[in-house]
């Protein structure tokens, strides 16, 4: 584990207006890993992960990527840095093309050859993704939208991949499928990933580490082994 | 039969413009769900910049000489002058209130649609204000049938126009990072695309589109007025509705169809009632079919 964390977050309170949805939020990712997230429904996970893209106002405390402090940096910059996330219900564009997404996930790059090459690999990776180019978004299956929302974020060419719930809604075949190529992206492009979770069992067996979330408030940070044998995790959130 | 063929050129003509100012009435509505009640102020000030661009060169006497130099550079200089003119409007009075409810922002276009009104009058003056006349005498006969060379003009501007924006809409990545930002907002952001320069970017076509169209009606018709804006800026409103709002495509085919409607009714049932047909259009689609004939059905062109 090298030194300097790529992301971390210092004491961060959010919300929306009145509702005060993480209260201190204190965590940190550092290069190369992969680091879980798991909290119940409704612990703020997705808030973290927004808070960290600039779409939901930190109200306190500071986000840094890189070393900088990303509090004031307007969402749409965050990309550009290779802070990229991929969201709850994964957002495909409905009425543009699978093609259409894919290449929105690099707007901001000009390489257009890199371009081209990057789509012809995520269909590779994806071939459903490369049969379906040129339907409607909004027409795939559940699984399929999970993988072009991944595809399209990995068109940014991240750094930091966040990931929320990529196992929502999915049958079990197909998250095992998606959770391959979570591990992939990291171990042989090396991206980062901050993955947050309901199914903690699956998200710490993909991590190296993990924070257990409770409304608002990180209440624990181990390394996912310990976290998966803990008696108090089994029991709250691995169902024992 | 002549009489059919004239009155059908005459509508296409109409509804072109129609066409041309419905289409910034739809984008806007389907980036920002919006209805711009200032449009079609963009479209009279779009009259306005041609007359004073064409009026200069004419003092000049390039219009003899240079005729499609004085023509394009009118179109141009009076198009982007509306396309900035649109960002500020949205920069001042609808930015501020993106986040508030909806009615907030379109009363606040209500009052930008009297302000812009009242400064073309007071900078322009309360009476029309005649086109240099030299240019599109004369036209081309077929039989009973005559085409002006000025609706021959109109027509294939605004075909050029309509085909163009469609390019740039559904073919460049400028276009579909407009649909982007229509379809979902936080999501584009998560992709870099810039909300803000997308909403700009759609005031500022829309309003070039309208300001071409206040070119095409003042030499069309020989003079603008400073309260032009409004009769036809309803009308195509009418027309965006009844393409189904948000709909790119039914915005010019709500156009075309109410040019012909106006046309068509006023040569065959009343020229008096000319303004009510679209209304009337307007009314039966909220009424029977809000979404539209193409509203939801064909989602291809939706913004
Ligand atoms: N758009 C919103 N408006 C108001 N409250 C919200 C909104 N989104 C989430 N919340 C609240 O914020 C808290 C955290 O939500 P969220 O981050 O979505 O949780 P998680 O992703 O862990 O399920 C919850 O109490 C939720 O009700
Ligand atoms: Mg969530």
């Amino acid at each position: 584990m090298s030194a300097e964390p790529i992301l971390e977050l210092r004491n961060v309170h959010s919300g929306y207006g009145t509702i005060k949805a993480l209260k201190g939020v204190s965590l940190k990712v550092y290069p190369g890993e992969v680091v879980a997230i798991i909290g119940a429904n409704g612990a703020g996970k997705s808030t973290t992960l927004m808070t960290i893209c600039g779409i939901i106002a930190a109200e306190k405390g500071e986000v840094l990527y890189d070393g900088k402090k990303i509090n004031k940096v307007s969402p749409e910059k965050l990309p550009i840095k290779g802070l990229c996330q991929v969201p709850e219900g994964r957002r495909i564009f409905p009425r543009l093309s699978v093609e259409e997404n894919l290449i929105l996930g690099a707007f901001h790059r000009k390489d257009q050859e890199g371009i081209n090459k990057d789509i012809e690999y995520m269909y590779s990776l994806f071939p459903i993704l490369g049969e379906r180019c040129k339907q409607h978004g909004g027409t795939l299956s559940g699984g399929e939208q999970q993988m072009l929302a991944i595809a399209r974020a990995l068109m940014t060419q991240p750094k930091v991949l966040l990931l929320d719930e990529p196992s929502l809604g999915l049958a079990p075949i197909i998250i095992q499928q998606i959770f391959d190529i979570i591990k992939d992206i990291n171990e042989k492009n090396g991206t980062t990933i901050l993955l947050v979770e309901q199914n903690a069992n699956l998200a710490l067996q993909a991590a190296t580490r993990g924070y257990v979330l409770e409304t608002g408030e990180i209440t624990l940070e181990d390394k996912a082994d310990a976290l998966l044998h803990n008696p108090e995790i089994r029991k709250a959130y691995l169902g024992e | 039969m002549e009489y059919f063929i004239q009155q059908l050129i005459n509508g296409l003509t109409l509804g072109g413009v129609y066409a041309l100012i419905a289409l910034g009435y739809t984008m806007v509505y389907g980036v920002i769900q919006l209805i711009n009640f200032a449009h079609g102020e963009f479209f009279a000030a779009g009259g306005y910049m041609g007359v004073i661009v064409l009026s200069y060169f004419a003092g000049l006497g390039y219009m003899e000489t240079h005729p499609v130099f004085c023509l394009t550079a009118s179109f141009a200089l009076s198009m982007a002058f509306c396309a900035y003119l649109a960002i500020g409007v949205e920069k001042i009075a609808y930015k501020p209130l993106r986040k508030e409810s909806r009615l907030a922002a379109l009363l606040s276009a209500l009052g930008m649609s009297i302000f812009l009104s009242n400064g073309l009058m007071l900078t322009q003056g309360v009476y029309d204000k005649a086109y240099p006349s030299e240019l599109f005498q004369g036209g081309l006969s077929f039989g009973l049938v005559t085409v002006s060379y000025l609706q021959m003009l109109i027509v294939c501007l605004t075909g050029a126009l309509l085909v163009g924006l469609n390019i740039l809409v559904f073919k460049t990545k400028i276009g579909m990072a407009m649909r982007a930002t229509a379809q979902d907002k936080t999501m584009s952001a998560l992709v870099s695309i810039s909300s803000n320069r997308i909403i700009s970017l759609t005031f500022a076509i829309g309003a070039g589109l309208a300001a071409a169209a206040g070119i095409m009606v003042g030499l069309y018709y020989g003079s603008v007025r400073y309260d032009m804006g409004f009769v036809p800026g309803i009308k195509a409103f009418a027309a965006a509705v009844l393409g189904g709002i948000g709909n790119i495509t039914g915005a010019m085919v709500g156009g075309l169809i109410i040019g012909m409607v106006e046309i068509f009714g006023a040569g065959y049932l009343s020229g008096e009632y000319k303004d009510v047909f679209a209304f009337i259009i307007l009314i039966a689609v909220l009424y029977f079919k809000p979404t539209g004939i193409m509203g939801e059905n064909i989602d291809d062109t939706r913004v």
